[in-house]
């Protein structure tokens, strides 16, 4: 899977936690996750259990604690399914 | 309102019940359209949610705040100062929580996303309406078992009473489902006669009450100071006068599962008197009365606190005729259906007590346990709740202000 392949599955499922208030065109890949597109930080977890159902991967606490936008969403994403094989 | 005055039952047979061995396979629970869940929650929050009582404490909290006239604070206003929630439960999200114990067991806590605590947390339901409201005042979660519904009306009312807040949200809620009830249907006080049978199950003040049915919901009340509600111009469907809670402290016939009559009578004398009316102004008395064997003494209890007997009782009728025994949320929902035949001037039939227990008859005259629907005025109205542990409520309510 190509990293542009990984952000276009990304996006949807992000853009389903985003407030009211923000635009799922707003999504960008340098978009910080909580500071600039406004996702609650406690919903964090749950996009990391929609990304590790959507790639069939599982992220560790330390993927989380890299995990500020969406370009290392796909990094870690690109990491985990690359390693797999 | 004509599912009341018409006395149609709300319970029913649960298929799955019977699946799972229970001796009771009926119960209640309100129906909530989607269109009602999308009014309240997103659909984010509804893809994760699975907690009845906190769905239902909502829509009745909100309906409620919607009937006052009373408007959500906007979403970068200051919150309502003023305005306070006590919403009662006895426990909350039991199936949710049954998801998080499955996957726990598994091995995967990690799972449970962000959405188990606040489902699960017993303050959760007044967490929910403190969001969608805005409110800033005290916001908390009470519980006293079945007494929980009455018991938040009267910790609003002295809350604003102490001049701590003008406005509060007060009710109850409880989830449905075997994960709540079937405790009950293990301590064989739910009935098992009737599963065929569902119309005629619940039998508050019958010879042939043979323990409750369980139910579900949840009610809810828009207290204010009268202050407060006069200058807004807001529409008044009656004052709270007084009320009284208290514990038996399972000394004498008190127990666990067991009022001590003592305490009982204490409560409602107290009630009376905090209200500061005489015991002959009360018109109508909305019961506790979950068909079990303890309707008499409920009954012996109320003639002895109010010194009033035979044809000189109050009218008396039972809700959970109609819609079961809600547990936690019985109080709340059952002062809603108070305040409804306040407003508008009729007391509700009592069903299935056809067959009037003999004790009760002693006590008091068959006419203040009206069969059919009566239209009078009712003044005063006093309710009482009592709930496992030895606790009880009582509150008084006036229609007409003086």
């Amino acid at each position: 899977m190509t990293t542009e392949e990984i952000y276009a599955r990304l996006v949807p499922l992000i853009a389903a936690y985003l407030p009211e208030d923000v635009l799922a065109d707003e999504i960008r890949p340098e978009a910080d996750l909580t500071a600039e597109l406004n996702i609650n930080s406690a919903h964090l977890v749950d996009v990391v259990l929609d990304v590790e159902d959507k790639f069939d991967i599982e992220l560790s606490n330390s993927d989380m604690e890299n995990l500020r936008t969406v370009q290392d969403a796909v990094d870690i994403v690109n990491s985990k399914i690359t390693a797999v094989s | 309102m004509t599912a009341l005055k018409d006395a149609r039952s709300g319970i029913v047979h649960f298929p799955e019940l019977q699946r799972l061995n229970f001796s009771c396979q009926l119960g209640a629970k309100p129906g909530i359209s989607q269109d009602l869940k999308d009014n309240y929650f997103t659909e984010l929050q509804l893809r994760s949610f699975n907690s009845s009582g906190i769905l239902y404490g909502v829509v009745a909290g909100m309906e409620a705040l919607a009937n006052a006239g009373i408007e959500p604070a906007g979403k970068d206003e200051e919150p309502l100062w003023d305005l306070g929630i006590i919403f009662g439960t006895g426990t909350s999200g039991v199936d949710k929580f049954r998801e998080a114990i499955y996957k726990l067991d598994e091995g995967k806590v990690k799972r449970l996303g962000s959405s188990t605590v606040g489902q699960t947390m017993a303050s959760g339901v007044s967490a929910f309406l403190g969001g969608l409201i805005g409110a800033g005042n005290r916001v908390t979660t009470n519980s006293s078992a079945c007494a929980t519904g009455t018991e938040a009306v009267i910790m609003g009312y002295e809350h604003i009473a102490a001049g701590r807040a003008k406005q509060m949200l007060c009710g109850s809620c409880s989830d449905d489902g075997p994960y709540v009830w079937g405790g009950f249907d293990a301590m064989k006080v739910t009935t098992w006669k009737h599963n065929q049978d569902p119309n005629n199950a619940s039998r508050p003040m019958s010879a042939s009450a043979s323990g409750f049915v369980p139910g579900s919901g949840a009610g809810a009340l828009l207290l204010e100071s009268l202050e407060s509600a006069q200058d807004r111009g807001a529409d008044i469907l009656a004052e709270v006068l007084g009320g009284s809670v208290n514990s038996g402290g399972q000394r004498k016939e008190g127990s666990m599962t067991a009022p001590n009559s003592v305490a009982v009578v204490r409560c409602i004398r107290e009630a009376v008197r905090n209200a500061g009316i005489a015991a002959e102004a009360i018109d109508y008395i909305n019961g506790h009365l979950t068909a079990t064997i303890k309707d008499a003494t409920e009954i012996q209890n109320w003639t002895e606190a109010l010194e009033r007997n035979g044809d000189e009782f109050p009218y008396i009728n039972s809700l959970k005729s109609l819609v079961g025994h809600g547990l936690a949320a019985s109080g709340s929902m059952e002062l809603v259906a108070t305040i409804l035949q306040m407003k508008q001037g009729f007391i509700f039939p009592n069903t299935n007590c056809e067959d009037l227990h003999p004790e009760i008859a002693n006590l008091i005259d068959a006419s203040r346990i009206p069969q059919q629907l009566l239209k009078m005025e009712i003044n005063i109205a006093a309710k009482a709740s009592f709930g496992f542990g030895d606790v009880n409520a009582c509150v008084i309510f006036r229609k007409n202000l003086l």
